[in-house]
């Protein structure tokens, strides 16, 4: 493979930015005006950027992970002199000439990073730990928790059943504080997951006509879990593992590691007022899996993986334990992230939604599983859009969320009436396109 | 949410879901429920049943019925953009959706700036758009009428039949170019006859505008087959139209509709027919003209004298005059001026002595008639297209005048302009600036060719570099170099890295104003570079891939490690 050929496109880098400012700064910097001393080989870009200061900012990107190093005072990761190092590396100009050797200043960091083998990390949390000092301890430790979310556990069943009977009509004049409250109780009980839940339940009676069915449903759902949690010892040991990964206790991804090139098929990030969440929807070329990356930034601070859509990434991946769940670690990888000419073979809308109700046998919980549609037409409906088979008279309503995003024009355009290959999450509540391609070219068009 | 859109199947044969859901609405105290089983709680019971419902009417999930499909968008023949070229339109409409951004410019381009002429080229070079950017163009357009024309013109086909489905783009079929693929050939009578017939106005007005560029006897034909029939607001936008390619056979249609119903169509039929040398109309105005205008011959030096009409009559108001002034005019000045504005240039060298334009307007005008008379040849030049009358109006950049306040001001100088060639425009401008610096040369800069003429180009840097050395901010000049960026010649950009360097800081200048100076000089640079770059991205493969030279000496002398 040739260096040119390794090149990202200009949208692959923006999309790697923490926020829209940030792309806007970065974008500005991806002229060679301010930069010198460039250079890149052997999946790494580096270069000065001249900044306000008399001495240029030393700015190193490896290309494997990425991962950045800047010696500007930014707080923003990657910063906007990465993002136009990157820029100005997609640009392929010539702005950015091949060597073989970085810097000193570059070379030093890279190595320090190869030599922790930070270059082929298996940072993803939960997992590191590398056995713990003391088996005993750590035994003891997970019995006092479990007790602490049975007892959890116990009281929301306790909470449901007075709901269901004073009746759901009082919920909606309830309001929001007595969720706050029980989610509160539930993150006291060391499960996350329950309060999230619960949070959710908390914001239904405000959603709009049809709520009580949805409440409904949600209430069932969560007995479910605490019914799973509480005879946890008589469910099948996958089963129980997905009950304990609902529940929001800690798994290390110890599946057995899978070897593959992973297509980047889709990321987006959710935001709350604590945590940004980065879903990485990657498919494997070999295997034909499709796998879920999760990671974490703190309020703010967008999350450190990122893997822009279109590229292709030779690695490792495991599993994490629960069956029907598709979430797994990064583990070793062996190269930088490549672009890729391919798409993921993909299905008709029955297949799809056949898909999720086979899913749900495993994980009940399951708001949506990843699929790609193939030849579908987005076709407008009244006030919402459906993805519409282009052989055959179905096909399935886009979710509300989908609706309402940009993404949604950018995929009608890439149609203009004709059949499309769609990658996104198929669930109750519709489909959420993720990223689309066009009939004839092989180009991933993100639309999140 | 789905609900309605989607067939459910699995409803249990005891007890449907909304039997389930009334009974949790209502609670299991209200209503007991009858089959529970025994020893289990009524409310857990009943989340028992509702979660097995859920689940079951989840996995049940079946596709909806297809709504009805769109027709497909049409084709759109043209080429598609080279891969370089379409990451750069990305990351140029990027920076347009990340927001203006407050603040001091720095040393970075604006991309904003860049856009206009990026589409413009990529117009000219007959691209079509990358599908995917289609929605980004369209919200480029919506906020910029500026960029409409190129927006829609390079979006091409598919942006029309997006704009039907998304009232956000509507003002794209409104605005539809002329000669759009949409639209039918003029060879295609029969369709065109059926959309004049049966089309949307902006439709129709998008038909007649194509047809008129290309086939302008059939589209007024093809006006006059209805023109009785249509509203007032409808005729006066298709006579609009006519403006495109007017030719004296216009003339009988435009007599005609002199008498119009509709004031204002009227007016417009006037003034398209004024702009017809040949027209009977135009010969009436001159006739009126000419009594008001003559030469004194009394005086030892001669002069023009005026001696403007005492009435408006009917017959002047039907050839489209009219009658009352706005506020703060007199009538009499009023109605001079617009019979001047109508009558044909041409029979002023008669009528005043056989002079040549540029005689004419030296003469010396009586009793302070100068500004009235030669401000309604101005626009008589403008609306006839009259380059050696322009030139005269304009009069040598040099002179005194031309800067400050005299009979023709800058914006009419600005429009005068247009009517000369680039390279005489781009001249007159370059001695315009020599003479009396950039401070008002901003609007006449906006008329001229980009890129800028080499001489032209020359003395903005030259006036720049003046002001720089005067001390003052650069920011009192950033409309101007904000211009540089968008239209100097990238081949300039070695002149300019002299300029560069941060200057010594004398004891009159203003603080720290020879490094903001450096820094525009910089941005200015770096911004004809990636112009340069932008210009290669787009050229037509074949032509192209020698590595771009302006690139890859991209160094800026200062930044050199």
């Amino acid at each position: 493979m040739t260096e040119q050929g390794v090149r990202w496109t200009a949208e692959q880098v923006l999309a790697l930015a923490p926020d829209a400012a940030s792309r806007k700064a970065g974008s500005k910097l991806g002229t060679a005006g301010p930069w010198s001393g460039t250079g890149s080989g052997e999946g790494t870009v580096w270069g000065l950027c001249k900044g306000s200061g008399s001495r240029p900012y030393q700015t190193v990107v490896d290309l494997a992970g990425p991962a950045y190093k800047c010696s500007c005072p930014s707080r923003k990761f990657p910063c906007k002199h990465a993002l136009g190092l990157l820029l100005l590396w997609a640009d392929g100009g010539g702005s950015v000439p091949v060597s073989a050797e970085p810097p000193d200043w570059a070379g030093q960091w890279l190595e320090g990073r190869r030599e922790r083998g930070e270059s082929k990390p298996g940072r993803d949390e939960g997992s590191s730990a590398a056995g713990p000092a003391d088996p005993q301890a750590a035994r003891r430790r997970a019995e006092r928790r479990a007790e602490r979310v049975t007892a959890g556990a116990t009281e929301l069943e306790q909470r449901l059943a007075d709901l269901l009977r004073g009746g759901l009509a009082s919920a909606e004049q309830a309001g929001y504080g007595v969720w706050d409250e029980t989610a509160a109780r539930m993150v006291d009980a060391q499960a996350p997951g329950l309060a999230a839940r619960v949070r959710e339940l908390g914001t239904i009676p405000a959603s709009g006509a049809g709520w009580p069915g949805r409440l409904l449903e949600e209430c069932a759902l969560l007995h479910l879990l605490d019914r799973g949690w509480l005879r946890r010892d008589r469910l099948p040991e996958a089963l129980a593992a997905t009950v304990r990964s609902r529940l929001g206790l800690p798994a290390a991804a110890d599946g057995p590691p899978v070897r593959d090139r992973w297509l980047v098929l889709a990321q987006y990030d959710t935001v709350d007022a604590k945590l940004t969440t980065r879903r990485v929807w990657l498919h494997g070329v070999s295997s034909g899996a499709t796998r879920l990356l999760l990671s974490y930034g703190a309020a703010g601070r967008a999350p450190e993986l990122s893997l822009p859509v279109g590229l292709a990434l030779d690695a490792e991946l495991s599993g994490h334990p629960g069956a029907g769940r598709h979430r797994a670690g990064l583990g070793e990888r062996f190269g930088p992230p490549a672009p890729a000419a391919f798409r993921p073979p993909g299905m008709p809308t029955a297949r799809a939604t056949a898909r999720y109700g086979e899913a749900l046998r495993d994980d009940p919980w399951l708001d949506a599983v990843p699929v790609t549609l193939e030849r579908v037409i987005p076709v407008p409906d009244g006030e919402t859009w459906q993805l519409a088979d282009a052989d055959a008279d179905s096909a399935l309503p886009l979710t509300r969320a989908a609706r309402s995003r940009p993404g949604l024009w950018r995929l009608v355009a890439l149609s203009g009436g004709a059949p499309v290959t769609v990658f996104g999450e198929c669930g109750h509540r519709g489909f959420t396109p993720l990223t689309a391609w066009a009939a004839a070219a092989d180009e991933a068009v993100p639309l999140c | 949410m789905n609900a309605t859109s989607t067939t459910r199947t699995g409803a249990t044969r005891a007890e449907s879901w909304d039997d389930l859901v009334t009974a949790a609405l209502l609670g299991t105290d209200r209503r007991p429920r009858a089959d529970a089983a025994p020893g289990r709680e009524a409310p857990l019971a009943l989340l028992d049943a509702a979660a097995v419902a859920t689940v079951r009417r989840r996995a049940g999930l079946r596709p909806a019925r297809a709504a009805r499909r769109p027709e497909p968008a049409p084709e759109d023949p043209r080429p598609a953009l080279p891969a370089a070229a379409a990451h750069r339109l990305a990351t140029l409409l990027a920076d347009r959706s990340a927001g203006a951004g407050g603040g001091r410019r720095g040393s970075a381009p604006d991309l904003t700036e860049l856009l206009p002429q990026w589409l413009a080229a990529a117009v000219a070079h007959g691209y079509a758009a990358p599908a995917q950017l289609l929605p980004s163009l369209l919200d480029a357009a919506r906020g910029r009428t500026d960029l409409r024309p190129a927006a829609l013109a390079f979006a091409g086909p598919r942006a029309l039949w997006l704009a039907r489905l998304n009232a956000d783009w509507r003002f794209a079929l409104r605005a539809a170019p002329g000669g759009g693929a949409a639209l039918p050939g003029p060879e295609d009578a029969e369709a065109v006859h059926r959309l004049w017939q049966e089309g949307l106005f902006a439709e129709r007005v998008a038909l007649l505008g194509a047809l008129r560029t290309r086939a302008p006897v059939r589209a007024r034909e093809l006006l006059a087959s209805t023109w009785p029939q249509e509203r007032a607001e409808d005729r006066l936008m298709f006579l609009d139209a006519m403006r495109a390619g007017l030719s004296v056979e216009d003339e009988p249609f435009l007599e005609r509709a002199l008498g119009d119903r509709s004031r204002n169509v009227r007016a417009t039929a006037a003034e398209l027919l004024s702009a017809l040398a040949g027209s009977a109309l135009a010969a009436r105005m001159a006739v009126r003209a000419a009594v008001c205008v003559a030469l004194d011959r009394t005086q030892r030096t001669p002069a023009i004298v005026v001696e403007p009409p005492l009435e408006c009559d009917s017959s002047m108001e039907r050839d489209g005059v009219v009658a009352t002034p706005p506020a703060g005019r007199g009538e009499r000045s009023w109605w001079l001026g617009q019979l001047v504005e109508a009558t044909p240039l041409g029979t002023w060298s008669e009528r005043l002595g056989g002079r040549t334009a540029r005689q004419i307007v030296a003469l010396p005008v009586t009793d302070g008639w100068q500004d009235e008379l030669h401000a309604a040849w101005c626009r008589a030049a403008m609306r006839q297209r009259d380059a050696e009358w322009s030139r005269a109006l304009l009069g040598a950049p040099s002179a005194p005048e031309a800067g400050g306040p005299g009979a023709v001001s800058l914006a009419e100088r600005a429009k005068l302009l247009a009517a000369l060639d680039p390279a005489q425009r781009a001249a007159w401008v370059a001695g315009f600036i020599a003479t009396h610096g950039l401070s008002e040369a901003f609007q006449l800069l906006g008329v001229c060719a980009v890129p800028w003429a080499a001489p032209l180009g020359r003395s903005v840097v030259d006036a720049l570099n003046i002001a720089r050395d005067a001390g003052s901010y650069p920011w009192s000049f950033s409309g101007v170099m904000g211009l540089a960026e968008r239209c100097l010649d990238p081949a300039e950009t070695a002149r300019l890295e002299a300029l560069l360097a941060i200057p010594d800081e004398r004891e009159d200048a203003a603080p720290g104003a020879g490094g903001y100076w450096a820094e525009a000089f910089q941005r200015l640079v770096t911004t004809l570079r990636l112009r340069a770059a932008m210009a290669d991205e787009l050229a037509p493969p074949a032509s192209t891939r020698a590595p771009a030279p302006v690139e890859a000496s991209a160094q800026p002398p200062d930044a050199a490690g």
